[in-house]
């Protein structure tokens, strides 16, 4: 087991340089460190001008995404000793304007989160049954992956369609889409999926999966996005059979 | 509020017949017709059978289907190869036109050929 | 929506996209390769077009071209034809069930039996075919 182990990090600062540069940091090896127990290290006692996000430190908040060695991981959940011998490298997140050193502007992903009214939408503001909705195990089990997400934006980072076109929808917001369309108390499909069948919406995807690969909460958003396509294209047929109008 | 929903459903169902047809049936098919009498040595099947099974009527429409599917298949696959994998953005209209406009020619002269 | 919009914040950093930005991960190069799949369907059916029409001019036309097929390089080509074919269906058959999700009586139809299916399917087509062309 080696003492230390050496992380290269991505730094910028907006107000004294017009690009990213690399520092280099020497940090105590312990077996049982994430990369997060490293990058606190260095802020702590190294360097407090490093920025970065993080909140829960246990894979939950969705806060401490960033690339580490060139894949979106959760910086709290990536063991140092994985990584050995290193160097270390870690960069915010792809896809994403860089703020500061290794924190990106997420705004994007929220815009497009609204976008697909991610709550249970009922028909003309009709409410529930008496007292509770009754679901059963199969019903739950229908969305229950999708709602697995903690939007730690890491299938963002691993698409390569929405960095070539950040018009792109993307993953989590398709899959949060699924979550409420495959639940059953939500009678909001129809709705949902005029913004999800359009060009910048699911039919961007070319189902390359990098997505579904990072994921720490095994959503599987490409899987999601691919059962649109189907719904999208079944309801698409029955439109021509039979047009919305006519039902 | 609501958006016209975009037409890709058609083209994305071209794509995923030609794509299951091809991938079901294609390996066969070249493996028995080319690769086998080429690489391997094994006969080509003789003209007699084949001319048969490919000129009866059932022949000729799942060669039709299979053909103008798989072309379709490749259109579609192709335009968003080029549009993502060589950021040719600013040529969606004309990658679009171009891989639509020669699966639909070949396309034509396929079943031309086949049916006459 | 303006999809060329950026919010006006001239500080911040926005990373450029390679032209090669295939060639940065394994995983993003073999997408390509599986994308550049459909090359090889649209020749097979071209060619199988070309056979058909080869066959309609008769016995001699016909055996020109099963020579033309086992030239070394032709027949190299096919082979490596044969195998990106391979590589199409393979993928294509791994790839439907995560669009197609089936359910059964309240149960998801588990992912390995649609697959199995899916070879099934592979299987009788691919007998078919040599029924067709070898009965």
């Amino acid at each position: 087991m080696p003492q230390t182990v050496i992380l290269d990090v991505r730094r910028y600062r907006p107000e004294d340089e017009t690009a990213p540069t690399w520092q280099r940091y020497e940090v105590p090896f312990r077996p049982e460190w994430m990369v997060l127990d490293a990058l606190n290290h260095i802020k702590d006692h190294l360097d407090g001008t490093l920025s970065f996000r993080w909140s829960c430190r246990m894979g939950v908040c969705g806060s401490c995404g960033m690339m580490v060695n060139g894949e979106p991981a959760l910086t709290c959940a990536t063991y140092l000793e994985n990584l050995l011998p290193g160097p270390v490298r870690v960069e915010p997140l792809r896809g994403f304007p860089v703020i500061r050193d290794l924190v990106g502007d997420l705004t994007d992903f929220l815009t497009k989160l609204q976008r697909v009214t991610p709550w249970i939408v009922r028909e003309d503001g009709r409410e529930g049954p008496e007292g509770e909705y009754l679901q059963t195990p199969d019903q739950l089990a229908a969305f229950r992956p999708y709602a697995m997400c903690i939007n730690c934006m890491l299938c963002y980072a691993a698409c390569p369609i929405y960095e070539l076109e950040p018009a792109f929808l993307g993953p989590a917001a398709i899959a949060l889409a699924q979550r409420y369309n495959l639940d059953s108390r939500d009678e909001g499909g129809d709705a949902r999926m005029d913004e999800l069948s359009q060009h910048d919406g699911i039919w961007a995807c070319t189902f390359v999966g990098e997505c579904s690969a990072v994921c720490p909460k095994h959503v599987d958003p490409a899987g999601a996005i691919q059962r649109a396509k189907l719904e999208a294209a079944t309801a698409w047929v029955a439109d021509l059979v039979l047009p919305r109008g006519a039902r | 509020m609501r958006r016209p929903r975009s037409g890709e459903p058609a083209l994305w169902l071209l794509f995923s017949a030609g794509g299951t047809l091809s991938a079901l049936f294609l390996p066969a098919l070249v493996a028995i017709l080319w690769v086998g009498p080429g690489f391997v040595g094994t006969p080509s099947p003789a003209h007699g059978t084949l001319a048969a099974a490919a000129g009866g009527l059932v022949g000729r429409a799942f060669l039709s289907v299979l053909v103008v599917l798989a072309l379709f298949h490749w259109a579609h696959r192709f335009r968003y190869t080029l549009y993502d994998g060589l950021q040719l953005y600013h040529l969606n209209q004309l990658i679009a036109v171009l891989t639509y406009g020669v699966a639909t020619a070949l396309s034509l002269a396929a079943v031309a050929i086949v049916w006459t | 929506m303006n999809p060329a919009y950026r919010r006006y914040h001239p500080r911040w950093h926005r990373e450029r996209m390679p032209i090669f930005w295939w060639l940065r991960k394994a995983a993003y190069a073999r997408f390509i390769l599986r994308e550049l799949t459909s090359v090889g369907v649209a020749y097979a059916v071209v060619l199988l077009v070309i056979q058909a029409h080869m066959l309609g001019l008769g016995p001699d036309a016909y055996a020109r071209f099963v020579a033309w097929l086992r030239s070394p390089v032709v027949a190299g080509l096919h082979g490596a034809l044969l195998l990106a074919l391979l590589f199409h269906t393979l993928t294509w058959l791994h790839l439907a069930p995560r669009a197609m999700v089936v359910r059964l009586g309240g149960r998801r139809v588990p992912d390995t039996v649609v697959l199995a299916g899916h070879y099934a399917a592979w299987l009788g087509a691919s007998a078919f075919v040599a029924w067709a062309l070898l009965a």
